[in-house]
């Protein structure tokens, strides 16, 4: 090879840098495409929905009729079940992160557990239904009900939960956890006073995350074989029940039937008739509305704990 | 300050300042480079002597906020390194570096010299046998690797890799030749491999050395710059500098009163 | 209560005694909640258990009823008909079919993108970026498949006059964008990991950026990233909404993404919203799906173990 000119290396390097220029406009391309398909998604169920988009369609029950239709029981029916989710959620994946953090000794059984946790995130959510329709359905007799479907997305997040949990107590430092045990602590007290309202904010956040994830997901609901027509809300507590005076206990509605947005969304996008596209679009905004709120708070929290980082 | 034997110059630092955002790096400083020797640069850490070797190559482009004033002229051709108009890939093709850690690419032993010759567009394999060869052979690694040029470079020991690095620095025919403490990371036998490569390496290269090891200053060096908090304090002669030192802050230096 | 004196004299030995009780008792506590704290660790491990324990023994009671080698070799798949054949082989073409077109997108955006933001981008970008990034990972899938049915097949059809109103096609673009933001975030923080010093010996070789990124930066993480590329394929396997909706849910052995098939998780869910009594052999066949696509995933994850390991970081 001969030495190159001076003008060789020039031309070489303005090819190369031509290139550069060339790639970064495909990585901007690729990332606006992701923005554009945002913007169309909620632009498009905006301007579809928008007739339907009135207090009705929140406070009316599905219909045959699709301008009649509204996704009440599928609104209270999703709070519900994620009431559930994150009373079973929460304590389960906050006490096993404690547990992997604070108290778990390097051996197999740990090893184990560890390895479980990053295989479950792995595994479709749909066999989550599978799982939830052999267990909590039949062998333990709990139904097609908001607690079946509650506990099922509950153990879909918890690898979330857990994983949220860990990272936000390793980001502690010793001192706080030597400091505790130093003046006398025993580990459960330096958990209960130290690492957990420390840890809040971090857990909080994976909470949420794992809260919006479960609030969209579909696939192992319909598995556990959610109605998707109920023109009835769960019965609340103390409610009057029939004609005899008997009322409802604190926890019927947990027991009940019941449908949630996702999947009311799915039922009206699978009717041959267009004039349900309509209420598919309503109450896909409002499914979006709620995802994209509670991701927007996770992530302004998380923004907010970088900023407050004391130590 | 010339004397007699007063050889041709390579490069030269003129009333060279450097910033770190506000912060100012190095203070005018003034310095000549002469072709085919070893220059090298002591002083206490943080003294900006690294910072300095870095201009060379125009590595500090790569981040934000840094500034240079002044000039690196580079002979023959009497270019100004430093200035805008020079396109630091352009600067980088014609001055070599070696780190102070090894930093073997992931690939193997051979791709990881071939490197700066695809950089230029070579893809003939008999070149780039011949030019891996003759690069390896210079930095004295060749005997050692040659049955195995397609193993991973990492896999490679610590002065193994050092070594790989200064091949893979030399395959490309660099005019000058960055060291950057390039022993910190090795052992005593693999250091001394170095320095040995070091002084071999002079008579087809101009190098400029970073190192806090005094001692390697003196045994690899023909002329020494003392930097002390971003200033030039003395240079000259090696011999010169560590018998008889000018300043007194050179002096402490070398005598191990401060640093 | 308070215990902080010392025992002076014979007469504060109760005292001395009280304390040890107490500390005894806060022992018990501790372990107690060791224990409880265990338990919840546990859950994850009994999901795990629970999960394998349902598919097996359902399926177990499938295949007395259907031969191993009529399930993966039969080439029809009407499980509800009177003459039911069970091969499911029509689910698995339709379900590497819908995720072979969602990973042609995804793959190439995600590593793109994740290029683009480690390599390129401004720290100012890449702060907006990730979380807009975040934003479209935490779309419902659902209204991606509304995406799919009613925006993108028509759009399609305007292309491909042909395309019908179903298909993988549709679904599995759709699938793709939907998993970009995996591998894009989980690859981005794969090539931060690579250490400044390396890409500082590629510039000083005279690499420009993009040469850095491609022969650098990129074999310095392929262990991460193929951990991300493994993440989307798992997704892909298992998504169903999207393919429910978009890509119609009659069995259809294809390898066309033209047509519209039912992959094994849109066959489960149209399986689920009609009353199959518990314990029937088409109630078994869900759990054998169910099955066929764990097995699925775990063959990926293996893989991806495997190429973990092999592939180890080195720096």
């Amino acid at each position: 090879m001969q030495p190159m000119t001076t003008e060789q290396i020039r031309a070489l390097i303005a090819r190369g840098k031509l290139k550069d220029t060339l790639f970064q406009a495909i990585g901007i391309l690729c990332l606006g495409i992701g923005l554009l398909v945002i913007f169309l998604l909620v632009g498009d169920m905006l301007m579809r929905g928008m007739e339907r988009l009135n207090i009705e369609f929140f406070t009316e029950f599905a219909s045959r009729r699709a301008s009649q239709s509204g996704i009440l029981s599928a609104w209270v029916g999703t709070l519900l079940v994620m009431l559930v989710t994150a009373a079973a959620a929460v304590p389960l994946g906050v006490a096993a992160g404690i547990y992997l953090e604070e108290y778990a000794k390097r051996n197999w059984v740990t090893d184990i557990i560890e390895i479980n946790i990053t295989n479950l995130a792995a595994v479709p959510s749909i066999v989550y239904g599978l799982l939830a329709l052999g267990i909590f359905v039949y062998t333990f007799g709990f139904g097609q009900s908001i607690l079946s479907a509650g506990l099922t997305l509950a153990l879909l997040i918890l690898p979330i939960v857990i994983v949220a949990t860990r990272e936000a107590i390793r980001s502690i430092p010793a001192m706080i956890r030597e400091g505790s045990m130093a003046v006398g602590a025993t580990r459960w007290q330096t958990c209960r006073y130290h690492i957990i309202p420390y840890a809040m904010p971090g857990i909080l956040t994976g909470v949420i995350i794992g809260l919006a994830r479960a609030i969209g997901e579909t696939a192992p609901i319909i598995t556990i074989g959610a109605l998707t027509f109920i023109a009835f809300l769960p019965p609340a507590p103390f409610a009057p029940t029939g004609m005899d005076g008997a009322t409802a206990g604190m926890f019927d509605w947990v027991m009940s039937p019941f449908t949630v947005m996702p999947i009311q969304i799915f039922n009206w996008t699978s009717r041959p008739d267009p004039a349900f596209e309509v209420n598919a679009a309503a109450a896909g905004f409002v499914l979006m509305g709620m995802v994209l709120s509670m991701n927007a708070v996770a992530i302004w929290l998380r923004y907010r704990m970088r900023k407050n980082i004391k130590w | 300050m010339q004397t007699h034997d007063s050889p041709q110059l390579k490069a030269e630092a003129r009333d060279f300042n450097f910033f770190y955002g506000q912060a100012q790096a190095l203070k005018k400083i003034n310095m000549p480079i002469y072709d085919k020797k070893v220059t090298a640069l002591i002083g206490p850490s943080g003294c900006g002597k690294s910072t300095y070797l870095r201009s060379f190559n125009r590595m500090h482009d790569l981040y934000p906020g840094n500034r240079y004033e002044g000039e690196i002229r580079f002979y023959p051709d009497n270019t100004n390194l430093l200035s805008p108009e020079v396109d630091p890939i352009e600067v980088r093709m014609r001055v070599g570096m070696v780190f102070q850690k090894p930093n073997p690419f992931p690939k193997t032993i051979y791709e990881n010299v071939a490197y700066g010759l695809r950089v230029r567009g070579e893809n003939n394999k008999r070149v780039l046998d011949e030019k891996v060869e003759n690069a390896l052979r210079g930095a004295a690694i060749w005997e050692e690797v040659k049955d195995r040029l397609q193993d991973l470079a990492p896999n490679l020991s610590g002065g193994q890799q050092q070594r790989l690095c200064i091949a893979r620095a030399l395959a490309t025919d660099p005019e000058l030749l960055l060291f950057d403490e390039p022993t910190s990371a090795l052992d005593p036998i693999a250091t001394g491999a170095i320095e040995e490569l070091v002084h071999e390496l002079k008579k087809r290269v101009t190098i400029l050395i970073v190192t806090h090891n005094m001692q390697q200053a003196a045994r690899v060096s023909d002329y020494t710059a003392y930097m002390y908090l971003g200033e030039m304090v003395e240079f000259g002669k090696t011999d010169e500098i560590f018998i008889k030192p000018k300043d007194k802050r050179t002096e402490d230096y070398i005598t191990g009163r401060m640093g | 209560m308070n215990h902080t004196m010392s025992a002076k004299s014979a007469s504060d030995l109760h005292q001395v005694s009280d304390r040890l009780a107490h500390n005894a008792l806060r022992n018990v506590n501790e372990r107690l909640i060791e224990l409880v704290l265990f338990a919840a660790a546990a859950v994850s491990v009994l999901t795990t258990v629970g999960i394998v324990y349902v598919l097996v023994s359902e399926s177990i009671h499938f295949f007395q009823n259907v031969s191993i080698v009529d399930f993966l070799t039969d080439n029809q798949w009407t499980p509800l008909f009177d003459d039911a054949h069970y091969g499911i082989m029509v689910l698995i073409s339709g379900t590497l079919v819908s995720s072979g077109v969602a990973l042609a997108v995804a793959i190439p955006m995600g590593t793109i993108i994740a290029i683009y933001l480690s390599e390129f981008a401004n720290p100012k970008v890449r702060e907006v970026a990730k979380p807009v990034l975040e934003l479209l990972g935490g779309i419902p899938t659902i209204v991606f498949g509304y995406f799919a049915l009613l925006i993108v097949t028509p759009l399609l059809q305007k292309i491909f006059p042909e395309l019908p109103g179903f298909s993988l096609l549709s679904a599995g673009l759709v699938m793709g964008i939907m998993i970009v933001p995996y591998i894009a975030s989980l690859s981005e923080d794969a090539m931060r990991a690579v250490p400044m010093s390396m890409r500082e010996g590629s510039y000083a070789m005279g690499a420009t950026k993009l040469y850095t990124a491609i022969h650098v930066v990129v074999p310095a993480a392929v262990s991460g990233l193929a951990a991300s590329y493994i993440l989307g394929i798992s997704r892909a396997v298992g998504e169903t909404m999207i393919l429910a909706v978009a890509a119609g849910m009659q069995p259809n052995l294809t390898w066309n993404p033209m047509e519209p098939a039912a992959t094994i998780t849109s066959y489960i869910v149209q399986v689920a919203l009609g009353d199959l009594p518990h314990g029937s052999i088409g109630y078994q066949t869900i759990f054998a799906a169910g099955l066929t696509l764990l097995l699925i995933t775990l063959v990926f994850n293996i893989i991806g173990q495997w190429l973990r390991r092999r592939y180890r970081e080195a720096y």
